[in-house]
């Protein structure tokens, strides 16, 4: 992998070296390379898994408000039925595609970007749980509320678009 | 009776594999990591850029994502719909007790009317919730370098300890604010 990189610009390899947020490497360096040969109508596919993940995401009720607040209350087990199952059907498939070294459709070997520990994970990581507990929604199910009709979430989602922008504005303040 | 299958909530032993399923259908379709939260760069990197350098990059390699992120929209319009539950959400008489102290009698929606409404934008605990609320989503899913479903699913799924002790700071930021704080915010006009 470290061998693909390279690095256009000094101040550019200093972000890069900066950076302990390994998924930001790893959008900077474009590891899905091959994606730019694709017309755009590839992506379609990915709106297809888009739509089906929508409609899991409403049919279980886990966009629910309610459903978050009694998570946090541990007044139900639903939720954690959900993400619980949904890790080892993860886990399971992640396994068996590393075991029999099953490659996309297009031929590529399968890769698992590194999520490296840095202190974001918990600073960052306890700032959405506030969050999530105040808007009873995780990204996903932002967009899945707008969707359902209940239109106010469009203001959630331009607030989280506004953190995340804030984020990117302060990000080397930041104890990471 | 048919009709049930679909208009009815899925239970959890049904929507968790299914959701699980993501992992595998991104990657082997075009070897793409499960994560939502990323759009939320994407649309920054493309409409804000603002020279900050964390979105100067090509967001149209990542195109992919916001596709994937169009579509949770349509198929969540469409079950809203189609095949939407007549029902209100069943949720623990005791959460209901709790919720009525606050004022909250609405609970036909799959989020709280008195709460999450063009109306209660403007009120004090709507704002905090739906505007304090979505922005703390935002940053702290950027700081943390994921959300529910990059850290959570995918994450743990690939074994990640970082993804670990991220979900596990998600549930406790989410246990505070929903046990400590949030109570007060609800008291608030």
């Amino acid at each position: 992998m470290d061998t693909k990189e390279i690095i256009p610009e000094k101040k550019h390899h200093q972000f890069i070296t900066e950076n302990t947020d390994f998924e930001v490497r790893s959008l900077d360096m474009g590891i899905n390379e091959s994606e730019l040969k694709h017309p755009w109508w590839y992506n379609l596919k990915y709106l297809a898994a888009g739509v089906f993940f929508g409609i899991v995401l409403v049919k279980s009720e886990v966009i629910s408000w309610f459903r978050i607040q009694e998570m946090f209350r541990l007044q139900s087990f639903h939720m954690y039925g959900v993400i619980g199952s949904a890790v080892l059907t993860g886990m399971l498939s992640v396994l068996l595609i590393k075991k029999f070294k099953v490659k996309t459709i297009y031929g590529e070997p399968i890769e698992f970007p590194e999520k490296k520990f840095n202190k974001g994970q918990i600073y960052g990581g306890l700032i959405f749980g506030f969050g999530w507990a105040l808007t009873g929604a995780c990204p996903g199910p932002l967009y899945a509320l707008i969707g359902t009709g209940a239109t106010v979430i469009i203001i959630a989602l331009f607030s989280a678009i506004a953190g995340t922008w804030v984020y990117g504005k302060f990000r080397e303040k930041l104890p990471h | 009776m048919f009709l049930n299958i679909f208009t009815s909530p899925w239970p959890w032993y049904v929507a968790g594999p299914l959701i699980g399923l993501m992992v595998p259908m991104l990657l082997i379709v075009g070897n793409k990591s499960f994560g939502i939260s990323s759009s939320l760069r994407h649309v920054c990197a493309a409409c804000f850029p603002a020279n900050i350098s964390f979105f100067k990059y090509d967001w149209r390699r990542e195109a992919w994502n916001l596709f994937f992120v169009s579509g949770i929209l349509i198929g969540a319009f469409l079950v809203a719909q189609f095949f939407s539950d007549p029902n209100p959400v069943q949720i623990n008489p005791k959460l209901t007790t709790e919720l009525t102290g606050y004022g909250i009698t609405n609970y036909k929606g799959l989020v709280p009317n008195d709460l999450f409404s063009w109306q209660n934008l403007f009120t004090i605990k709507g704002f905090i919730l739906i505007v304090i609320g979505g922005f703390l989503v935002g940053f702290g899913t950027r700081y943390a370098g994921g959300c529910t479903s990059g850290h959570s699913i995918m994450g743990l799924s690939s074994l990640q300890r970082g993804s670990l002790i991220a979900t596990m700071s998600f549930m406790a930021g989410g246990f505070i604010m929903a046990n400590l704080i949030l109570p007060y915010i609800l008291k608030l006009f």
